[in-house]
């Protein structure tokens, strides 16, 4: 990162302490903002929001770690989380899965080289009458099928002009 | 002399604050009463009183793993399970605070599977052979496996290590591969010490304890206080052994090997070989120290004498500069005989390093003074002169690697031996330690005073320098004004403390000083403050209290150290530790120093010697200040 | 493709605005108890009475206290409190603003998970809506002296902060690791101080019964479970979705409705409740049988229930918290013997052994996650052992 991104990051993240508190509580929430903004949350990230928290670098990095959806490595700009438990997983995650491998080239966990797509399991999306359920972002695909599989990442590549495909499935619901 | 207690500052946030317990608040029961019945036997016990402290109150045993005395409750690894009448579950009992009579069965059949499974589930993720390990025979896990007759591993047992030992410290040595997170060392690195180093990351089977971002122990802000392996129940942390290495030296044929003991290992290196806490052995360790192969056996004492001599030159100097020349100057002097301490400042306040005494620590002064006046004496080379020091600290493990610490051309002190490690070699050699006849030091750095000894103790050092500062420049007895010679005021456990010490006149002052200025004048009448911290953590709110301008910015010596308790509960000594052994500890170390017929520093003839031979400058001249001063190093925060 | 209500809903009938009214009209004792009468227990699956929660956080000696609404659903096989949020999101403040009223909190949190953020602007638009409507702010409907706000906090992704005090601990900027227990969040929750953490569905089924009365509601369910609840049911039947029933239906029923009459077993509860086989069908789902907080999962005669119990464990070793041993490594243990179990390489005595580890996990664990985290494995083995042992070995490929 360059110097002058180091003192944006540190400008915004004074901002967030204003906005949110700069105290403990508000720890989640700047997490939340750096993760949105950049796709993970860099070294330098937390060690500046532990200094502005008045907490240790490694409290930060323990609470990262703890939850799935704030990561420290970079992800892709599209984080694809396919569910994998039980109801989606009876109704065919499985194939759903493989089918993300192959379209992708990458196995679970990893992000394509050229950083647009990170592949990830969930745990129950809450979606579970609608299985297999995945989220690109944060935007729902409800009974994907391998053959849908194709067109959610198609989707996503023509999209690349915009951070995230917008529209939400849920509000039409 | 006036005593005020310092404000309670809020301390930083906490990593398992949340898992305090706290009795309820129930209006009008404050300070009442409630019975609990433990296997049969009734107990009245006030409200908010764990299941677990009850039970030690009825002498009955209920096993811990993740309590520890000296930190707040955790409650996660479950061994302390009990069956509480009328509740499903089984419940802590360490965390589980009595608000209503209660009914418990510490042994229940249910208990007793649960503790055996809980333990054959630790034993299932701890890798490695007891026979293989430093704690063999002082595991706490190794000993509950024997309490619940662990014969085989049920659920399977690691046979290949998962993670890679961390070796990058000097200090301190982490293998998380015998690690059962019971995350004693980190309420210890957050909590306890506030420097906040360790913190369970990850979640799921996937947690572990980590620095940040895994980076090795030797790169981030880890001050090396040890506290960390006095707490741990297993061996996975450990500190950095050269035993290996000073038998060598030893063994070598031409190498001339010295050792210098500190005070804090005799008063508890007994406990290595089964003797109470409290059980001074200095003269047997002398004795045993011959038998083992080192040329001759000195007593740090002697350089912490030096050491008050050197830095009571600093601390008048800084005062003439303030009082006399109305100058700006760094104060309070901070006192920088705990390497420990040293680091945490260069750390977390680097700004403040100009206020921490240039003065070495004794043990770096004695070894510049052995590669130097000590050589020469003797006529000895000092590159075949190897200096060991025994400590009970880890941090003086690093502390002997700075490479600033070498003004005599050779590294001032070669090994630093903690208090467990010098156990170890003495029991290697065959030698049972309480047994044998004491001896006294080697000359000529034999004699030292009560002054040195109690350095070991929190407040050792405030004491010492007030004894010998109120007698140089006063000119009137210490006796007079504190029986005995015992500085009471500044002894004692609490974690800050603060006096206040009028200077009524100024005395003549001895030869040793009296080059010092021409005119003493300017201290008459002059209202000495002084304050005394142990534990980073009390170190944290007196820093705190200067920058804010409070009473302790207004002091003019303070005296820090990293360990709770001071030196007696460093991180090299004897494991367990709680608050009764430590204190056991400072008793011994207080019943040495009222055995010394010489209690005052500047009292040492063998200092007034060196003084004459070797210094002859005196004290904070530029020969001092070339071997006994050294420089820090702003470290900061940021971890690269 | 919308969600599936296939029942009418109750929360349809009753129009937002009109419990709150009918709460702020009452003394707060009579709120509460007025919840005591309708015996409402809690719908997060736990069943802790609300009332008896509610007035030991009115009875707690503090200024400052707080309502928290628990969105963190992550029970597999639950979306009925998304399906709530979605469609009848007043109901479920109107609830937590009578729990502000009830306990004298002057603030509500909403603990929304972060697999569900695509809900948070919408609720952000109907908090924004609400101030402007003096159904949040300062003097509520003009009550003086009733002043309430309500904020969204995300979730990051865990399931175990659906267990009240880790949801706290997360919200303090912690891990999400539960707390011990004493104290209880009535009395020491959010910053220390009182906070009730109620349900989605709980805190809409408090706004209906102001807006219907406590009478209505007590005459529905059982004498232990009273009410009306909602299921969500998915897996192997003609009709997943969403149901509402009064408590006390039997699993035999509940699956004539859904089209999984079928089916070998029913899963009650999600990954942290039981596996009811075939031959209990004519069991009540009600807190003093079956609980659960809503998830139905229909296995039908095809499933291999030992990859049911697999998933189950795998959603386990993953979600725990990582705090305290039993459920740390002991879940890995149950996973390690289904793993057996699927190469054909487990003997009775370890899976006895393994059984009996499960029920040390649930008496020994610090949180409600870790105790109930064996019940799947053991229920499926218990009642579906036959099909579990003696398989061949895989093929190696």
């Amino acid at each position: 990162m360059l110097i002058t991104e180091h003192e944006l990051l540190k400008d915004e993240i004074r901002e967030w302490c204003v906005r949110y508190g700069a105290d403990r509580g508000a720890l989640l929430p700047i997490l939340q903002e750096v993760q949105h903004k950049y796709g993970h949350i860099s070294e330098f990230a937390m060690q500046q929001i532990a200094d502005a928290l008045e907490i240790h670098p490694v409290e930060v990095d323990g609470v990262v770690s703890f939850y799935q959806f704030l990561h420290t490595r970079t992800h892709g700009r599209f984080v694809i989380r396919l569910c994998r438990t039980v109801s989606c997983d009876m109704a065919g995650k499985d194939r759903v899965a493989r089918q993300l491998e192959n379209e992708l080239g990458i196995s679970f966990g990893a992000t394509t080289p050229d950083g647009r797509f990170t592949l990830e399991w969930a745990s129950c999306l809450g979606l579970c009458d609608q299985g297999p359920a995945l989220l690109v972002n944060e935007t729902v695909y409800r009974e994907v099928t391998p053959e849908k599989v194709h067109e959610i990442v198609s989707a996503c590549r023509r999209s690349l002009s915009a951070h995230a495909p917008e529209f939400s499935q849920e509000a039409a619901s | 002399m006036s005593v005020a207690p310092a404000d309670d500052a809020p301390r930083a946030p906490l990593s398992q604050r949340v898992q305090s317990v706290r009795p309820q608040q129930v209006p009008g029961t404050l300070g009442a009463t409630v019975t609990v019945t433990v296997d049969g036997q009734n107990l009245p016990v006030p409200l908010g009183t764990t299941i677990l402290e009850a039970a030690r109150q009825l002498g009955i045993r209920i096993p811990t793993l993740c309590y520890h005395e000296d930190l707040c409750v955790a409650g996660v690894c479950r061994i302390c399970v009990v069956e509480v009448e009328g509740q499903a579950t089984l419940q802590a009992a360490c965390a589980y605070p009595i608000t209503a009579p209660l009914v418990i069965q510490p042994h229940s059949r249910k208990v007793r599977r649960a503790r055996r499974h809980i333990l054959d589930l630790m034993l299932a993720e701890h890798y490695g052979d007891c026979y293989a390990c430093f704690r063999n025979g002082n595991c706490e896990l190794q000993s509950l496996a024997k309490e619940y007759g662990v014969d085989e591993f049920r659920f399977g047992h690691v046979t290949a290590p998962r993670y890679p030992v961390d070796r990058s410290s000097y200090a301190v040595v982490r293998d998380m591969n015998k690690c059962i997170l019971c995350r004693r060392c980190v309420r210890t690195c957050i909590d306890l010490q506030e420097v906040g180093v360790l913190e369970a990351v990850g979640r799921g089977d996937r947690t572990r304890i980590a620095t940040f971002l895994d980076k090795p122990l030797g790169e981030v802000v880890c001050i090396n206080c040890g506290q960390c392996i006095n707490r741990c129940p297993t061996g996975a942390l450990r500190a950095n052994d050269p035993t290996d290495e000073v038998w060598n030296a030893i063994d070598h044929p031409t190498r001339h090997v010295v050792i210098q003991t500190a005070p804090s290992p005799r008063a508890a290196i007994g406990e290595c070989f089964g003797c109470e806490p409290g059980t001074a052995l200095t003269f047997q360790l002398n004795t045993a120290l011959r038998q083992c192969g080192f040329d001759r056996v000195f007593d740090t004492n002697f350089t912490a004498d030096l050491t008050i001599i050197e830095e009571g030159t600093e601390l008048l100097l800084r005062l003439r500069q303030a009082l006399q020349d109305k100058q700006p100057v760094a104060l309070p002097l901070f006192t920088s005989c705990s390497p420990g301490w040293v680091k945490y400042l260069e750390h977390f306040y680097p700004e403040m390093i100009p206020h921490l005494s240039s003065a070495k620590s004794p043990q770096q002064m004695f070894g510049a003074v052995i590669k130097t006046y000590y050589a020469r004496m003797h006529d000895l080379d000092p590159a075949q002169i190897v200096t060991v020091a025994l400590m009970p600290c880890s941090a003086k493990k690093f502390e002997c690697n700075r490479p600033e610490m070498c003004s005599s051309g050779y590294k001032d002190i070669d090994y630093g031996l903690t208090t467990r490690e010098l156990a170890q070699m003495i029991q290697e050699a065959g030698i049972h330690l309480p047994d044998l006849t004491p001896s006294d030091f080697d000359d000529p750095f034999g004699t030292a005073t009560g002054s040195g000894v109690i350095f070991g103790a929190t407040g050792g050092v405030m004491e010492a320098a007030i004894r010998s500062v109120i007698e140089l420049v006063c000119g009137v007895r210490i006796e007079s004004i504190f029986e005995h010679a015992d500085v009471l005021p500044v002894r004692g456990f609490e974690g800050v403390k603060y006096a206040e010490l009028d200077l009524p006149a100024i005395g003549p002052v001895p030869p040793l000083l009296a080059g010092l200025f021409t005119d003493w004048s300017w201290l008459a009448g002059a209202r000495l403050k002084v304050g005394v911290c142990h534990g980073t953590a009390n170190a944290h709110k007196v820093l705190e209290d200067i920058k804010a301008g409070g009473p302790f910015s207004q002091c003019h010596f303070i005296e820090f150290m990293a360990c709770p308790g001071g030196c007696l509960g460093g991180g090299g000594q004897p494991i367990p530790t709680s608050p009764a052994i430590r204190a056991a500890r400072a008793r011994a170390i207080y019943a040495e120093d009222t055995a010394y017929e010489v209690r005052k520093s500047h009292e040492n003839p063998a200092i007034a010697r060196l003084y004459g031979e070797f210094f002859k400058d005196g004290p904070g001249s530029p020969l001092c200040h070339e071997l006994l001063h050294t420089h820090y190093t702003p470290r900061g925060k940021y971890i690269v | 493709m919308s969600v599936s209500i296939r029942t009418p809903l109750t929360f349809r009938d009753v129009p937002p605005g009109v419990g709150l009214e009918a709460a702020l009209a009452l003394k707060r004792p009579a709120v509460i108890a007025t919840l005591r009468a309708a015996d409402l227990r809690g719908r997060g699956g736990a069943g802790f009475p609300t009332a008896t929660k509610w007035n030991l956080a009115a009875a707690a000696q503090s200024k400052t206290k707080y309502v928290v609404c628990n969105a963190d659903e992550g029970e597999p096989g639950t979306f009925k409190d998304r399906v709530i949020l979605n469609h009848f999101p007043d109901l479920v403040l109107d609830g937590m603003l009578i729990g502000g009223y009830a306990i004298g909190a002057r603030k509500g949190l909403i603990y929304l998970r972060g697999e569900y953020t695509y809900l948070r602007a919408p609720l952000e638009g109907i908090l924004a809506r609400r101030r402007q409507e003096r159904r949040l702010g300062r003097a509520i409907l003009g009550k003086k002296g009733f002043d309430f706000d309500i904020e969204i906090r995300m979730g990051a992704g865990a399931y175990v902060c659906g267990e009240e005090t880790a949801l706290i601990e997360s919200l303090e900027g912690q891990r999400g690791e539960p707390r011990n227990r004493p104290p209880f969040p009535v009395d020491t929750g959010f910053q220390d101080q009182p906070t009730i953490v109620n349900n989605v569905e709980t805190l809409a089924w408090v706004a209906c019964i102001f807006a219907k009365g406590a009478d209505w509601f007590r005459a529905l369910g059982t004498a232990k479970s009273r009410g009306l609840k909602i299921f969500s049911v998915t897996g192997d039947c003609e009709r997943p979705g969403i149901y509402e029933y009064p408590m006390g239906l039997t699993v035999g029923e509940l699956m004539q409705r859904v089209g999984g009459e079928g089916a070998k077993a029913v899963q009650i509860g999600g990954a942290a409740g039981r596996c009811v086989p075939a031959a209990l069908f004519d069991r009540t789902i009600a807190f003093e049988d079956i609980p659960t907080g809503g998830s139905i999962i229909v296995f039908g005669p095809q499933r291999d229930m030992l990859q049911v119990a697999k998933n189950f464990m795998e959603f386990f070793v993953e979600e725990s918290c990582g705090q305290c041993t039993p459920c740390r490594a002991g879940t890995r243990k149950l996973l390690g013997g289904l793993e057996l179990l699927e190469n054909g390489r487990c003997s009775i005595e370890y899976l006895s052994e393994l059984c009996r580890l499960g029920e040390s996990i649930s008496l020994a664990s610090k949180c409600g996650l870790g105790q109930s985290s064996p019940k799947a494995f053991l229920s499926i083995i218990r009642h579906f052992r036959d099909e579990l042992l003696g398989r061949p070995a895989p093929a190696t490929s």
